[in-house]
């Protein structure tokens, strides 16, 4: 699903580089916590991983592509296989809960049949039955991502990448979207999510990425968040 | 890809850029109506070049009795019988052409026979002095100076009339300075200053054209910059969710393309009442200068498609390089 061959990225007018030389796979269906304090790489991996950003060295491979062999207009089309969950929810705040699941799927050109029929049964999935026609700025936090994620799963990516997605919620509503995103995992999609969430990434025992200052520091299956010193 | 949802993302640009968007359109339509009028002014040119060219004629004076008498006296002004009306440029060389007296029959005659042998010489028709002062009188009969000019004070002429009216030198050439020939004239040496200065006017339209059109793209472009900015929310989560370049970029596109038809539907406007008030009506040149052979409808409405055309695509151009700056895909 994703492969990274000694992937080192550097941006410009930057002396340390923010990737240096990670290598690691990541396989279909798996729940993947990416750790590591603010600056050690997480955003990098997932920039890289949405072909926002092309790697320095190494290959970065996504849903059996070669990105650096990707054509720009070939971009798009692969980023429909990908959904994308941001800890600022990334919400249109004057268009309804349907009307933002359902731009999702019309700015791809999906038949209007087929958008009347996909969203109001993602927002179901996601425990927004009946929400609909409510805006964002009515919604709590927790429904607001659960918005998000309805509109990151409604075209059925084969990868989902959570980029801090409780990062603004209080722990209970957490667990909330925890319980969403092992529910959506469960489907057969391969979650990635980048995290500071100590309590979530320990109840969880999934497998835990670490990084630090750009590097892979450890990989570890059924982890949990920081090594008992 | 919805034309409805198109639509609509394009009417709600427009309108959160609604000042920048009458910059673009005052802008497009002002430079479009230049360019549209210098291409007219280029056809107004050329019709009465076509229109006047035919009508003149080069005109061969012969020497008088007077100006035999003006230039045998010494240091005397250039002959004042040269046919009023016309430009009469001096011979070239001899600053005395008649010194040597009148035009004899024989002069004439060779003038007459050498001017029938050139191809150049569409036809030659003489004009003897009594011919000049009839035409004169019709002409000028009720000024002053018309009635102390007389008959032996008009100088016989020879009409040519050119297949190429724009080859009078050769003729000047041939004939300037020849005994019995007081001088040469040339009506189209005035059309031509004529035409040297509405050619400067349009190059100054189309100057100003060039100036207007600059402003016109950075308005576009400023105005594609801030519609972006003002839309990034949009355009950050199309991208996310693989919308492909194209469909992020045609709605601003688009906007560009509607503001800058709006402009050239102005431009037309503007050429089409430009027509209406100067030419036809208000003004109504073609009726005050019937002189002139005035360039009509068709002429105008041969402009439009190519002004339209021109709104619409090069504002969408001009959208469109700047959105690869301001809106990464």
């Amino acid at each position: 699903m994703i492969r990274f061959d000694n992937v080192s990225k550097s941006y410009p007018k930057q002396t340390r580089p923010a990737l240096r030389d990670v290598s690691l796979d990541i396989a279909k269906g798996e729940f993947v916590f990416l750790v590591g304090s603010s600056g050690s790489g997480k955003s990098t991996f997932l920039r890289l991983v949405l072909r926002e950003e092309r790697a320095s060295h190494g290959q970065v491979h996504v849903l059996g592509k070669d990105l650096a062999k990707l054509s720009n207009w070939k971009v798009p089309h692969m980023r429909r296989q990908l959904g994308t969950v941001f800890q600022d929810f990334r919400l249109l705040p004057n268009k309804t809960v349907a009307e933002n699941v359902a731009f999702a799927q019309e700015v791809i050109g999906k038949p209007r049949g087929e958008i009347r029929k996909a969203v109001p049964q993602v927002l179901e999935l996601v425990g927004l039955g009946g929400k609909e026609g409510r805006m964002p700025g009515e919604l709590s936090g927790g429904e607001q991502q659960r918005v998000a994620i309805a509109r990151a799963f409604v075209n059925r990516p084969a990868l989902l990448i959570a980029d801090e997605p409780t990062g603004n919620l209080d722990p209970q509503t957490s667990v909330g979207i925890m319980k969403l995103l092992d529910r959506i995992n469960r489907t057969g999609t391969t979650v990635i999510m980048a995290t500071h969430d100590q309590q979530i990434v320990d109840q969880m025992r999934k497998r835990v990425i670490e990084l630090e200052q750009g590097r892979l520091v450890r990989d570890q299956s059924r982890g949990v968040y920081g090594y008992q010193h | 890809m919805r034309a409805q949802f198109v639509m609509s993302e394009i009417g709600v640009g427009l309108r959160r850029n609604l000042t920048m968007t009458f910059a673009v359109i005052i802008s497009v339509a002002l430079s479009l109506a230049l360019f549209g009028g210098s291409l007219l002014m280029r056809d107004q040119v050329s019709a009465m070049k076509g229109y006047w060219y035919d009508k003149v004629n080069v005109t061969v004076y012969l020497c008088t009795k007077n100006d035999a008498a003006l230039d045998s006296a010494a240091g005397n002004a250039p002959a004042a019988a040269g046919a009023p009306g016309t430009a009469a440029a001096p011979a070239a060389g001899n600053g005395k052409p008649c010194s040597k007296g009148a035009a004899t029959p024989e002069q004439k005659q060779g003038i007459e026979r050498e001017l029938k042998k050139m191809d150049l010489v569409q036809n030659v028709m003489y004009e003897s002095s009594d011919e000049a002062y009839k035409h004169y009188k019709e002409r000028f009969g009720h000024t002053a100076l018309a009635s102390v000019v007389t008959a032996d004070q008009m100088p016989d002429s020879f009409r040519v009339k050119l297949k190429n009216p724009e080859k009078y030198e050769v003729i000047t050439s041939a004939f300037a300075g020849r005994d019995g020939v007081q001088s040469v004239a040339d009506q189209s040496m005035e059309l031509d200053n004529l035409f040297a200065l509405l050619g400067t006017l349009n190059w100054a339209a189309l100057g100003i054209m060039m100036i207007m059109l600059i402003v016109a793209l950075l308005l576009i472009v400023n105005t594609v910059r801030v519609s972006a900015f003002s839309r990034r929310r949009e355009t950050g989560i199309m991208r996310l969710v693989g919308a492909s370049g194209f469909y992020i970029q045609v709605p601003f596109i688009m906007e560009a393309a509607v503001a800058g038809l709006i402009g050239a539907g102005f431009a037309c406007g503007m050429l089409g009442a430009g027509q209406y008030f100067v030419i036809d009506h208000g003004i109504a040149l073609r009726e005050k200068l019937q002189l002139i052979n005035f360039i009509g409808w068709d002429a105008v409405l041969a402009k439009l498609p190519l002004v339209l055309v021109i709104g619409l695509l090069m504002p969408s151009l001009a959208a469109f390089v700047a959105l690869r700056k301001y809106l990464r895909v």
